[in-house]
């Protein structure tokens, strides 16, 4: 390929309308409590795994909402169910069973199962 | 009998009003329209409660109905300061006297023009809030200027609040909880529409307001966005673009609405003819009439006899309006009876 010296520079923008939410849709059957999050983040503050990875349940719920599923999956499977955030969460979140959800949805969207 | 002007009919005139005449006092309320109530005519609910506005409306005006001289349609020419009180003229040549003075002439609404990159004015699918409290007051079905009924309603906050280039420094502090009571109120008459709040910080700082936030979220799934509008696009079939910057995930994002609602904020009267500037009255920082101290004094204005409450000081709810009310006709109370007092002060000596 010829190397013109320049590329072209890939869209970053969420585009909320493209998206679709079949994650945030998936977990909400299962775990209602979602839909309390208000992205305090005292989860990811709690979290062990973000130490010393990108992984955050603060994050990962807001993406669900945005409906970035490629995101979703490549930090998931992060979490080793520890609960500290559930124990954290000031709403009564149950934080655990959304990332449960969530790696089972994600799961299901690789095997075209959903 | 001592007796008690009250400029601006209004929630705080009118019950202030109500208060000072049960504890004795000649009361006359003058109100500039042609009809008592104030803001609280334009709206159709009250948050966090959502009780319908009439029934307030109806009891605040109905307080005053009985011994309170009531002046309506009354365009103010020139108020004066004397030894006794205060000479207020207004239209007509007419003339009220009073010892005490009490300002309750309330606050204006930002005018959504002035940001038109948010194109109010320009694009038919955008509104105010109070557009919208109008439409729910009309009973009528919410639909967009095409006819359709909307699938996406997205609600801005902080439109002239917080916003230091439209001269508004200030947060308008009841636009957060109005546009939760807004946003719920609109899922209720479009359950299959997705509704959107954009805000830069969710002030849910009244009693019951944290109860309606998380209620919108979970019952009536309201989507919270934190992002702050930079300007709004119309597409060819007359819809909205908007492009925000998702501020929790540091993205640009964008997404096409049907109707906007913009959360307009609330600003100090600074027009022609307003009575701060008329009476010579400090302003504090952001605009608003400044109280002689906002701990000790706060209805006093720096001129013997002349006191504020309400929406002149500042954004307020209307609980907070009602108490100033309540308040301020106590602290007149006290003044008037210290004035009596001149007389002797042995008289207020109970034989035991």
């Amino acid at each position: 390929m010829i190397d013109f010296g320049y590329k072209i520079q890939t869209d970053r923008q969420i585009d909320y309308d493209s998206n679709d939410r079949q994650i945030l849709e998936f977990v909400r059957r299962g775990e209602p409590s979602i839909d309390w999050c208000m992205s305090c983040g005292t989860c990811a503050s709690a979290c062990t795994a973000a130490v010393t990875t990108e992984y955050s349940l603060r994050r990962l719920i807001i993406l669900a909402r945005r409906g970035m599923n490629r995101e979703i999956v490549e930090s998931v499977y992060r979490c080793r169910f520890c609960g500290k955030c559930f124990n954290a969460c000031p709403r009564s979140v149950n934080t655990r069973n959304i990332v449960y959800l969530m790696q089972l949805a994600a799961t299901k969207i690789s095997n075209h199962e959903i | 009998m001592k007796s008690v002007a009250i400029i601006g009919g209004g929630v705080a005139g009118l019950e202030a009003a109500a208060k000072l005449y049960k504890m004795g006092h000649a009361v006359t309320v003058i109100e500039k329209n042609d009809q008592l109530g104030g803001r609280l005519n334009q709206w159709h609910a009250l948050f966090p409660t959502r009780k319908p506005s009439g029934p307030l409306l109806m009891q605040l005006k109905e307080q005053v109905c009985e011994g309170v001289n009531i002046v309506v349609n009354a365009h103010i020419t020139g108020i004066e300061k004397n030894d006794d009180g205060f000479a207020i003229k207004i239209s007509n040549n007419r003339l009220i006297t009073a010892n005490v003075l009490l300002l309750t002439t309330g606050f204006d609404i930002f005018e959504a023009e002035r940001k038109e990159e948010y194109g109010y004015g320009i694009y038919e699918n955008v509104i105010t809030s109070v557009d919208l409290e109008q439409l729910f007051k009309s009973g009528n079905p919410i639909l967009t200027a095409q006819g359709k009924t909307p699938e996406r309603v997205g609600f801005i906050q902080c439109v002239g609040s917080r916003d230091e280039k439209v001269g508004n420094p200030h947060c308008s502090k009841v636009c957060c909880i109005t546009a939760v009571k807004q946003a719920i109120e609109v899922r209720e008459m479009l359950p299959s529409a997705e509704v959107f709040l954009y805000y830069m910080d969710l002030r849910m700082f009244g009693r019951h307001f944290e109860e309606l936030y998380k209620e919108a979220q979970f019952k009536h799934r309201i989507q919270f966005i934190r992002a702050r509008l930079s300007e709004a696009f119309e597409n060819p079939d007359g819809t909205l673009q908007i492009r925000i910057e998702d501020t929790l995930l540091a993205k640009p994002l964008k997404m096409n609405l049907d109707l906007l609602v913009l959360m307009v904020g609330i600003q100090p009267q600074k027009k022609d003819g307003n009575l701060v500037d008329m009476l010579g009255l400090e302003r504090d920082s952001d605009g608003f009439l400044k109280p002689e101290d906002q701990y000790t004094a706060p209805f006093k204005t720096g001129m013997r006899g002349l006191y504020c409450a309400g929406g002149i000081t500042g954004p307020k709810t209307i609980e907070e309006t009602l108490i100033e009310a309540r308040a301020v006709a106590a602290e007149i109370n006290g003044f008037l009876s210290r004035r009596k007092s001149f007389i002797g002060h042995e008289q207020f000596v109970m034989e035991l």
